[in-house]
């Protein structure tokens, strides 16, 4: 293939007709979009690979457009489906940067929202709170975070539905302004869809975003800390690995959410560590370093294991 | 008689999409858009009715298309202006206004003539429009 490229034609369009992938590639920007995906987020592999195939997808169909080969705006209305802190808002979030960088939504901005940002509390007031918030989120990502809680079955006079028809009629007559995603737990979102075959079926794509591994955690809680300019020692390192291990046969484990509370825990700790031995000097090594004590300090370590131990209510575990 | 007010009142119509993109602008300057109707088409009517709040937190002109339409299907024979407010210190005025909508028939103004003392004429324009009570205009 001829490897110069007239910047004067259309994106990747070498003039014969023929058109060079690489310089739409390059022109896109995906390839960093992509790249910074995968740096900055661990495992999620089949998440990744569908986003690199919507990436594919808008591209080509990008390439496509400009010969004048038209198939209409595809479908990219979303369903992120797994267990809390697996990263749905994460990802949608950065899917709204994705699309806005391939040209597909206008402006980029996500609205998150969740059920008391659309349904109203009396007659009359559903349908102009939905209207609004899709008028906000035009030209961008629309994320509704727990979506199935749109939807109450035991009560049949309750005002979801209508903002679920509202949702749908624009789902599928503005698909251009707006891209919605719907995120929750996977077996409500699976009954949420079950009663709602409607929206079912204008959601294209259902992700299943999986747990994490324990090493998929440990390289989580890194990229945590380097964010935050601390560090785990290597006994802290080891420590923490023990830690996770322990953590995920507790209730209520959140994945990544965990992780994040635990290292917030550890870094109490290290405060007062620091604090109770005054008198001596600290250095910049210990104000970024938190020791395996630090962790080792957590409840998770001295707690009695097994189904009849004291129930640690949710994320207060420590 | 096609009524004169605005921005852009001495050429045609915009079409919608003409609309899309002075609507953009005016986004991508920062201001906020509203949408007024009234059928009170005197040029001295400054207070025009809103449709809805000025919609400060919109950043796609899809947005104020959507509401643009649903105020046209409200009120289909009443005039219908687009605003945009600039609210940065210093200036907090409209920026730009411009004629969206318009009933299907515009009767226009009369001229009047009032007598004054000393052979002194005023003169005022009277919509015929606003001959009927208010909804009823057009």
């Amino acid at each position: 293939m001829n490897a110069t490229i007239d910047h004067r034609q259309g994106v990747g369009d070498e003039g014969d007709g023929r058109l060079d992938l690489d310089a739409a590639l390059r022109d896109s920007h995906v390839g960093e979009v992509l790249d910074e995906l995968d740096r900055e987020l661990v495992g999620l592999a089949p998440v990744k690979s569908r986003i690199r195939d919507i990436a594919a997808l808008l591209l080509i169909d990008k390439l496509r457009g400009n010969l004048g080969l038209t198939a209409g705006a595809p479908s990219l209305h979303m369903s992120f489906t797994g267990n809390p802190g697996t990263g749905k808002t994460t990802v949608a979030l950065r899917m709204a940067q994705i699309l806005h960088r391939l040209g597909y939504v206008r402006k980029g901005q996500l609205t998150a929202v969740t059920r008391d940002d659309l349904v109203g509390q009396y007659i009359g007031h559903t349908a102009p709170k939905t209207r609004e918030v899709l008028k906000r989120a035009m030209g961008g990502v629309l994320f509704i975070d727990e979506a199935y809680y749109l939807y109450r079955p035991e009560n049949e006079r309750d005002y979801g539905q209508e903002a679920i028809e509202i949702l749908l009629q624009v789902m599928e007559n503005q698909r251009e302004d707006l891209v919605v995603i719907l995120a929750g737990y996977q077996d409500r979102m699976n009954t949420f869809f079950r009663s709602n075959p409607g929206l079912s079926s204008r959601v294209a794509h259902h992700i299943e975003f999986p747990d994490y591994t324990s090493d998929e955690l440990l390289a989580i809680a890194h990229l945590m800390l380097d964010g935050m300019q601390y560090r785990l020692s290597p006994e802290a390192d080891a420590t923490f690995r023990e830690y996770i291990e322990l953590r995920k046969e507790r209730p209520h484990f959140a994945n990544a959410r965990s992780v994040r509370n635990a290292l917030d825990r550890a870094r109490l700790r290290q405060a007062s560590r620091l604090l109770s031995r005054r008198g001596r000097s600290v250095s910049r090594d210990d104000l970024i370093t938190l020791e395996a004590a630090d962790i080792r300090a957590s409840r998770i370590f001295s707690a009695p294991q097994g189904p009849e131990s004291p129930a640690i209510p949710g994320e207060n575990a420590s | 008689m096609k009524l004169t007010q605005g921005t852009f009142s001495f050429l045609p119509d915009l079409t919608d999409e003409q609309i899309r993109s002075q609507v953009e602008y005016c986004l991508d300057q920062g201001w906020a858009v509203a949408i007024e109707y009234t059928d009170d088409p005197h040029p001295r009517n400054s207070y025009w009715e809103m449709f809805g709040p000025p919609m400060f937190d919109i950043r796609d002109a899809a947005g104020i298309l959507t509401e643009l339409r649903s105020c046209r299907q409200t009120f289909p024979n009443h005039y219908i202006k687009v605003n945009a407010f600039d609210s940065t210190h210093g200036r907090e005025s409209l920026r730009l206004s411009f004629i969206v909508g318009r009933p299907p028939k515009e009767p226009g103004f009369r001229l009047e003539r009032q007598e004054g003392p000393g052979r002194t004429v005023r003169y005022t324009t009277h919509a015929y429009a606003t001959d009927r009570p208010e909804g009823e205009r057009y």
